[in-house]
């Protein structure tokens, strides 16, 4: 069957999550690739059964830090030496010590707002609508009790009833196919 | 697991940290059905109304402040802090447990954290709110308190920042953030529940917007579970730091009483303490009200009980060294300052603090006392007490009683003052209500995986 631009794919759910990741192995073995689980928590031994690769959101923390304490300190260095020195009895105008707890701060809040932002980028939130709230069983369930298993259409190993065919094959307790709008 | 206590298990039965025969739904359910399908309680109508109430008297003392200025606080030189630093130790101390509670015991993987970290979560939210404001009015003309923050002004004037007033803005700041996008953060996936539950449009359309399109996706919760350790990790540091800097604002100068190098850590120590008395105060008639007994067990109580121990007894080490500094010392003006904590005109203060923050809690040692829920829940207010006389005694007696005998004086609060702290006490509680009305107090997510992993344990 050819491609079929309004299917976005089908989804099998599982009652268990031992289930899910059984289901997830056999699905890869069987070699389709653009697969993807959804779980309402997160499932231990998952991301190794896809085979997720190490993600970036440490490093655009370490980004995020590093920018915050840098930044903060040379803006106190900045604004201390440069823009408004101020003479107290000669002391030294670069008063490092004392800069040290809004470096701290500012690297603080630099990391965590990039942990959070970076993290909701790459997973592409906001996004308010996907395919599979089509499916009336996905949105009951998806967030509460129940595991699922998506092969999407663009996987070039996706055929509508063979891909259905498969996940009923194994032990799916509903297959369903997933609508593009 | 680690989070076994010492004693023989077999005579003594352990409190779970969830009661058996909890399903994925079941969870879901009862959590979620406190907020979306139970009716509102007479109990809550009448708690919100108080509440609210309160915060009129709130709204009224600021107004009335904004109007006449600081004169109407019984603050006057040499005593230029009074109620407004004390009430701002006393939140801030009281906001250090949910970050405590989320971060550090999630860093330690204690599971007893999971059924109590939203809602401590939120009370430090509130808690940091209700302390922002008191630095805020005590500026005397808060709306300019912009000038805290560096920005380019028109007049080339930049902070100080070698001032722990400076430092303290950035802390508490940063440290609200911070706790803002943690609780945002473990919201997500259940905020994603409630938009699949709700039945009304207006709620699913708020609840959707609010959970931005939270599928559950495994690449997503892959990322998600990696900027949750991280913000753990960020926050345990951020957590230790704040009232240390607040400490700073008090040890930096040279007031006796104050000019002490065991302020930052006893600082610390006395806000967990107080803040693990909060948690307490909170939980227990939360529990009771929406029959969360199989989520909040004894043994979070307890457990929370052993850290409120623990962090009292290194507040009366703090005390005991403070005491015991003076002496050593030698020193003339801080000598002179511990004998006005003992015999000057505000000592029955002390003495209370000393019952309330160091003898009451012994208690805690016995287990009949830790698991008794009724007289936890008056220890919790008793230690609340005694945490802010102890802020009450530091700002206090120090001022009345520095170098010069020209320059001590005497102070007590207006009528404003207390209206302004108990209007304080009623915005907390009042968004509390709130809180556990429209947010899941409990982490559903989190207790799906605990599910989980104690269903996996029974096979």
């Amino acid at each position: 069957m050819e491609h079929r631009s309004h299917v976005y794919g089908v989804v099998a759910e599982f009652p268990t999550p031992h289930d899910l990741i059984h289901a997830v192995e056999r699905t890869r073995d069987a070699g389709y690739r653009r697969i993807e689980a959804y779980t309402p928590f997160p499932v231990e031994g998952l991301s190794e059964a896809l085979a997720l690769k190490r993600n970036n959101v440490s490093l655009i923390t370490l980004i995020g830090g590093l920018t915050g304490g840098l930044g903060g300190f040379f803006f106190q260095y900045w604004v201390s030496v440069i823009a408004y020195p101020l003479n107290i009895g000669g002391r030294p105008l670069n008063s490092w010590p004392a800069f040290i707890p809004v470096t701290f701060e500012l690297t603080v809040l630099g990391a965590a707002l990039s942990a959070v932002f970076g993290m909701l980028a790459l997973n592409g939130l906001p996004r308010p609508h996907h395919p599979l709230f089509n499916v009336h069983r996905f949105v009951k369930h998806a967030t509460s009790d129940r595991f699922f298993l998506c092969i999407e259409a663009r996987d070039p190993k996706f055929n509508l009833s063979e891909s259905a065919r498969f996940l009923q094959g194994l032990h799916a307790a509903h297959v369903m196919e997933v609508e593009d709008d | 697991m680690s989070t076994r206590p010492p004693y023989n298990t077999e005579e003594v039965q352990v409190a779970p940290v969830i009661e058996p025969g909890h399903t994925y739904s079941s969870v879901t359910d009862k959590i979620s059905a406190i907020v979306l399908t139970r009716p509102t309680s007479l109990g809550w109508v009448a708690g919100f109304a108080l509440t609210f109430s309160l915060v009129m008297v709130l709204t009224i003392s600021l107004a009335w402040l904004l109007i006449k200025g600081v004169g109407i606080w019984g603050i006057n030189i040499p005593i230029g802090w009074g109620f407004a630093i004390v009430n701002f130790v006393w939140w801030i101390g009281i906001g250090h447990a949910g970050t405590l509670i989320s971060a550090i015991l999630f860093l330690l993987n204690q599971k007893w954290r999971t059924s109590i970290n939203r809602f401590a979560e939120a009370m430090t939210l509130f808690a940091v709110a209700c302390a922002g404001i008191f630095p805020l009015i005590h500026t005397g003309r808060p709306w300019m308190a912009y000038y805290m923050f560096p920005y380019p002004s028109t007049m080339g004037l930049w902070p100080q920042f070698r001032s722990p007033l400076i430092w303290d803005v950035f802390a508490v700041s940063t440290y609200g953030t911070v706790s803002l996008l943690f609780w945002f953060v473990g919201l997500i996936p259940d905020l994603a529940t409630l938009r699949d539950r709700a039945v009304k449009k207006p709620l699913q359309i708020v609840y959707g917007m609010l959970a931005m399109g939270w599928r559950g996706s495994a690449r997503h919760w892959h990322r998600y579970q990696t900027a949750y350790l991280l913000l753990a990790g960020l926050a345990t540091p951020l957590v230790l730091s704040v009232h240390t800097v607040v400490s700073f604002d008090f040890a930096v100068a040279i007031v006796p009483g104050w000019h002490t190098t065991i302020f930052p850590p006893y600082f610390v120590a006395g806000a967990i303490y107080s803040g693990f008395a909060m948690v307490l105060t909170i939980a227990i008639p939360l529990r009771k009200a929406y029959d969360l007994e199989d989520f909040i067990t004894l043994h979070h109580l307890e457990n929370m009980a052993k850290v409120m121990l623990a962090t009292g007894l290194i507040v009366a080490y703090g005390y005991f060294f403070e005491y015991f500094m003076s002496i050593y010392s030698g020193n003339k003006f801080d000598l002179y300052l511990t004998k006005m904590r003992f015999h000057g005109p505000y000592s029955h203060f002390y003495y209370m603090l000393i019952l309330c923050n160091i003898l009451t809690p012994q208690l805690l040692w016995f287990r009949k006392a830790r698991t008794n829920v009724a007289l936890l829940f008056v220890m919790s207010l008793v230690v609340n007490l005694g945490m802010w006389l102890e802020r009450f005694v530091i700002v206090v007696i120090s001022l009345t009683r520095d170098f010069m005998p020209s320059a001590w004086g005497r102070y007590s609060a207006t009528a404003w003052d207390y209206a302004t702290f108990v209007g304080t006490i009623g915005l907390f509680v009042m968004l509390l209500f709130l809180f556990v009305r429209v947010m899941p107090a409990i982490s559903i997510a989190e207790m799906r995986e605990l599910v989980a992993e104690t269903s996996e344990g029974h096979e």
